[in-house]
């Protein structure tokens, strides 16, 4: 069953943030954080439909054995571009950049961030090391892997590994100003009565990956800096020839990296435990047990880096550490799994898209994370370690976790955003294409891993090709099941009915206010004096 | 949202049909118990994915919204149950973790017996050289049974040494030697691959690794071509380079003695003492001056680019064959 | 609604609401600059367990007396622009106003130093590279030493470098007036920047010139 948003007589309000002011320097030149989400939007959707055109000539490549696509170097620059663009410039900035942007003011009943100026001076930052990434792209492009491991990156590849290091060097800086933002506009504005303990869970779960960003972006910052000072003067901080190790900079380079990944999958995580409480009608479960479990994951995320490198000739007793550290940051996110579930029960489920998406990456989150666990145990990574095991694993996380968290969340609050409802039955059909086209894609990279096929990998043995088919028919549904949604969500901007302040009847200071919102977010400042999710009893006029 | 498993188990079905694997041969003597534990996380990842994704729709459909009045239930946690799934994911964990960290220890640890190989990997091919003297370059013969330690280096980028079929993997660094054992339990091919990305032709830095029986493996050592050994090549080098002129036993001798020095450890001018071991000895060789022996002068030039990774190798062999012939050594 | 005066941001309630965020915004940046810093400094530890003779040799050429010096003068900056902020909570804009002077001063004058240390180093052939020259028995390990020695005091350079930037502003911002006891955050949360400049100073300067013999 499903409960159409009331779908009344609604009515955009006269004035709104969108259209308070008109022309490209209103928005090139504003400081309003729901504009500068939006021109984050923009970049990253850019990015990833670039980086999906990188993947889908990846998985033409790999429908044969033989590399007769493309040359190895191509095939070479082509992974490692589709993980930069994926990876820094769309998965990193997503759901904080966009969601975060526009609605962590709103949630605490705030004008504005503390900062809008630096919001701003983020996203050129953005979009200067995307600049310097397109170009070196352009230009020739890159190949030594998004991981840019040493001595290969910083001596022996002759691609345009400098342009490269320095698109990404910049855009951790608007990583870093993102992050700096939100810590201090979740401790110093928030509305009268919003205890932390009263903050909706995606306020904690952008808290908590605000720390990591602010604490990890940095290193991996002189990380890239050492390497482009060893391209540039032949130093030998890397080279072992000249005295260096290159296993330093593997260490310089996890340490921020793994963390990163938390980076990815907190804010989804946040976004889910709004959606499933909106739509089972029910408060969280376990609200004190989410909310802690982000800062835990964010925390114990920094020492685990050495699962990468299990087999780098790191020791055997440094990664019994890592490994036993690891299997305990697993358990902070399985205490969230769980609590989303119990969320559910006794509760009144609505099958809305938003509704689909969470149910879904709550599954395949499960899947991703319980396959981290053979990466964590010492014994099955040494044959796993550097497998399509590995990118099976990391893309149920991140597309079939954070992708899907980011998707559901563009569809729960588009009708804030945009003023707008979308066709809710074209958003559930892509929806399950997306499932079905994701899991036939990925699955198969399991199997394929075991039997001990590597990673980037531009040809392979001809036993491999019946999986591999398989994988690249999952991605072409995948393909499709991405592009139905940019075709409506654009087509409802203009056709799509009114949504009106609270179309879901969800609870949450945004819902307070109009959609589209005005620029100030709240005609007064709202004073809170209830527990966060309150969904019953409902009163009688919240579902407008 | 349902997990429709049907067009999974399709593709399986039609997979195992036209004879394509799906699980790799069991070659080495720590693959099964590998694959035992794999098969127990396997089993752990299979039964709460299942439980979760049935857990999630039986809900959707049982506690579907039937009408917009509804008042869920008050529920706002369950502290009994929060330790229950925080504690028994803990265990399991922690019986992976150590299921996982003894093997691991096992899979690190090479037994005293085992023949030691050289590998030497480099853009884009794999040197492998036996004790016997044979070279070959992608292949690996090895004989069933008998322990097989590959000690391994790269001239250029890092590589890995990678055999699925003995579920073994080790990264092949520059400037330092790794290594890794195994023993091969059924005559057959299996693939060798480079699992550490290193450029260009990556991808093409595959090989053979061929377990022959104990006879046919001596018949291959026989019949292949051998070359020196790499301690009588170490011998050549060490005369070749003037090594002698300084490392020879006596107390006017400008280097310290090498004979039984292998495996002692010994005190360097700066006050610390230092195993000598692989890597010292390379260092030494390569970067002279940076760990020199107390009583003795910084003056040992640098073999740097002058001799090869392998040609290294050969080295260490022959000052390893100085410990265990008293005085003799080989004889190039 | 709150009283807004002239200095009062849109998005703040109050001027003690925007107060708090702007001193809470630079140490969380501080903690970032920890971070980054940190990168280097770890693998300078590492290379200097590894390889510490040639580190002692390579930290025996730096020169001891210009290091100092460098000390002193940051130290000294440090206390005009504690002398500067405070001149500024009591609302003393000629104060103020001398004090950063002086800051940007003795700023200044550690670039200088650094730039006079930094052309010995080129004539010296101790700067890595192609260029590079050691006379000693590990010039390998010297030269990772020198490279080390470098990236860490030219990031710093850098950040002093803005950080004079940032009291220029601050010092054109007190000659016109905008600043008074009530609202004068940009002249504190710079204090805090420059202070952290000092520190990390305070850090490299014995780990880069005191483990040398300097016999």
């Amino acid at each position: 069953m499903s409960t159409a948003p009331a779908a009344g007589k609604h009515e955009l309000p006269r004035v709104h943030y969108l259209n308070i002011d008109y022309g490209i320097r209103s928005w090139l030149f504003t400081t309003d954080h729901k504009r500068i989400a939006l021109l984050y939007l923009a970049s990253i959707s850019f990015f990833f439909v670039l980086g999906g055109l990188f993947a889908t000539i990846i998985r033409l490549e790999l429908l044969t054995p033989a590399g007769d696509l493309m040359e190895s170097e191509t095939y070479n620059k082509l992974f490692t571009m589709h993980g930069i663009a994926m990876i820094f410039f769309f998965l990193i900035p997503s759901v904080p950049a966009v969601l975060g942007n526009f609605l962590v003011p709103m949630m605490i009943g705030a004008r504005d961030l503390a900062f809008p100026r630096i919001n701003l001076l983020s996203w050129y930052i953005y979009t200067l090391g995307g600049l310097f990434t397109l170009f070196a792209m352009a230009s020739g492009g890159v190949d030594t892997g998004w991981t840019f491991y040493t001595p290969y990156s910083s001596t022996y590849s002759n691609t345009h590994v400098m342009a490269t290091a320095l698109g990404v060097f910049i855009l951790g800086f608007s990583s870093i100003l993102t992050g700096f933002n939100f810590i201090i506009t979740i401790h110093k504005m928030r509305a009268p009565g919003l205890t932390w303990f009263r903050l909706p869970l995606f306020i904690w779960a952008h808290y908590a990956t605000s720390v990591i960003m602010i604490l990890g972006t940095p290193v991996v910052a002189i990380a890239i800096a050492l390497v482009g000072i060893e391209r540039l003067f032949h130093v030998g901080i890397f080279d072992p020839a000249l005295g260096g190790d290159p296993v330093l900079f593997q260490h310089l380079f996890w340490f921020y990296s793994h963390p990163a990944v938390y980076i990815m999958i907190l804010p989804s995580m946040g976004v889910i435990s709004e959606i499933v409480c909106c739509f089972s009608r029910k408060k969280i479960f376990g609200y004190p047990f989410v909310a802690f479990s982000s800062v835990a994951i964010a925390l114990l995320g920094f020492l685990v880096w050495g699962h990468h490198m299990f087999v780098s000739s790191q020791s055997m007793y440094a990664g019994m550490v890592f490994s036993i550290l690891s299997f305990l940051v697993a358990i902070p996110s399985a205490v969230k799994v769980f609590n989303w579930t119990a969320t559910m029960y006794k509760g009144s489920v609505m099958y809305n898209a938003p509704m689909l998406y969470a149910m879904g990456f709550i599954g395949l989150f499960t899947m991703g994370g319980l396959t981290g666990l053979f990466l964590s145990t010492l014994a099955t990574d040494v044959h796993l370690h550097d497998t399509y095991f590995v990118v099976a694993h990391f893309h149920y996380i991140m597309v079939g976790g954070a992708i899907m968290g980011y998707l559901g969340g563009i569809h729960f609050w588009w009708p804030k955003i945009s003023g707008r409802l979308y066709p809710e039955g074209w958003a559930r059909f892509s929806a399950l294409v997306i499932f079905i086209g994701f899991n036939l894609t990925f699955f198969p990279q399991f199997v394929l891993g075991y039997l001990g096929m590597p990673r980037r990998y531009h040809a392979y043995p001809p036993e491999f090709q019946v999986l591999n088919v398989m994988s690249t028919a999952g991605a072409s549904i995948l393909a499709v099941g991405y592009a139905i949604p940019l075709v409506y969500l654009i087509w409802s901007l203009r056709y799509g009915l009114a949504a009106g302040p609270n179309p879901w009847g969800a609870k949450g200071l945004e819902w307070q206010t109009t959609s589209p919102p005005p620029t100030f977010n709240f005609p007064e400042t709202p004073v809170v004096d209830e527990e966060a999710y309150e969904y019953y009893p409902m009163k009688e006029a919240e579902v407008v | 949202m349902t997990p429709d498993a049907s067009p999974m188990l399709a593709g399986l079905a039609a997979a195992l049909q036209a004879g394509v694997p799906i699980f790799p041969d069991q070659a080495s003597s720590i693959a099964r118990r590998v694959d035992l534990l794999y098969y127990f996380l396997t089993g752990v990842a299979l039964f709460f994915s299942a439980l979760i994704f049935s857990t999630v729709f039986y809900f959707a459909i049982k506690y579907r919204q039937r009408s917009p009045d509804e008042r869920p239930l008050p529920i706002h946690g369950s502290l009994s149950l929060e330790i229950l799934w925080s504690v028994v994911p803990l265990l399991l964990t922690m019986v992976m973790f150590f299921w996982g960290a003894t093997l691991f220890y096992e899979i690190r640890t090479s037994p005293s017996d085992a023949t030691t190989l050289y590998v030497v990997g480099k853009q884009w091919m794999w040197k492998i050289q036996h004790p016997e003297g044979q070279r070959e370059i992608n292949m690996l013969h090895v004989p069933v049974g008998h322990p097989v330690r590959l000690v391994m280096t790269s001239e250029d980028v890092i590589h890995s040494f990678f055999i699925p079929a003995f579920r073994i993997k080790m990264d092949v660094l520059p400037g330092r030697y790794t290594d890794l054992w195994f023993t091969a339990t059924k005559p057959g091919t299996y693939h060798l691959f480079c699992a550490e990305y290193c450029g260009t032709k990556h991808s093409a830095m595959r090989g053979s690794v061929v377990v022959l029986e104990p006879a046919d493996y001596q018949a291959w050592l026989t019949g292949a071509p051998a070359g020196e050994t790499p301690e009588v090549a170490g011998a050549r080098l060490f005369r070749q380079f003037n090594c002698h002129t300084c490392h020879e036993a006596g107390p006017t001798s400008r280097g310290p003695s090498l004979h039984e020095v292998y495996g002692k450890t010994v005190r360097l001018r700066t006050g610390e003492t230092v195993a000598v071991d692989d890597a010292y000895l390379r260092e030494s060789i390569l970067l002279s001056n940076a760990k020199v022996v107390a009583g003795f002068e910084p003056v040992m030039p640098t073999y740097q680019g002058q001799i090869s990774e392998e040609g290294v190798l050969h080295l260490l062999a022959y000052i390893k064959s100085l410990t265990r012939e008293e005085g003799k050594g080989a004889q190039p | 609604m709150s009283e807004h005066s002239i200095a009062l941001a849109h998005q703040f309630d109050d001027l003690e609401q925007q107060k708090e965020a702007a001193i809470l915004g630079m140490w969380v940046f501080l903690v970032t600059e920890v971070m980054f810093f940190g990168g280097m400094f770890t693998g300078y530890t590492i290379y200097r367990f590894k390889y510490h003779e040639a580190f002692m040799a390579g930290s025996d050429h730096l020169d001891l007396l210009l290091g100092a010096t460098n000390t002193v003068v940051l130290a000294l900056s440090s206390l005009t622009m504690a002398m500067a902020v405070r001149s500024a909570q009591l609302g003393k804009r000629r104060a103020l106003m001398s004090y950063l002077s002086l800051t940007l001063l003795l700023g200044s004058a550690f670039l200088v130093i650094k730039g006079v240390e930094y052309s010995h180093k080129f004539h010296q052939h101790l700067v890595p590279g192609p260029h590079f020259a050691f006379e000693g028995h590990d010039p390998q390990h010297a030269q990772l030493f020198f490279s080390f020695y470098f990236a860490m005091t030219g990031f710093h350079a850098l950040h002093m470098i803005v950080g004079i930037g940032l009291l220029a502003v601050i010092l054109w911002m007190s000659y016109k007036g905008r600043f008074n006891a009530e609202y004068h955050n940009p002249v504190e949360v710079s204090g805090l920047y420059w202070h952290f400049v000092d520190i990390v100073w305070i850090f490299l300067f014995p780990l880069l010139y005191l483990v040398g013999h300097h016999r």
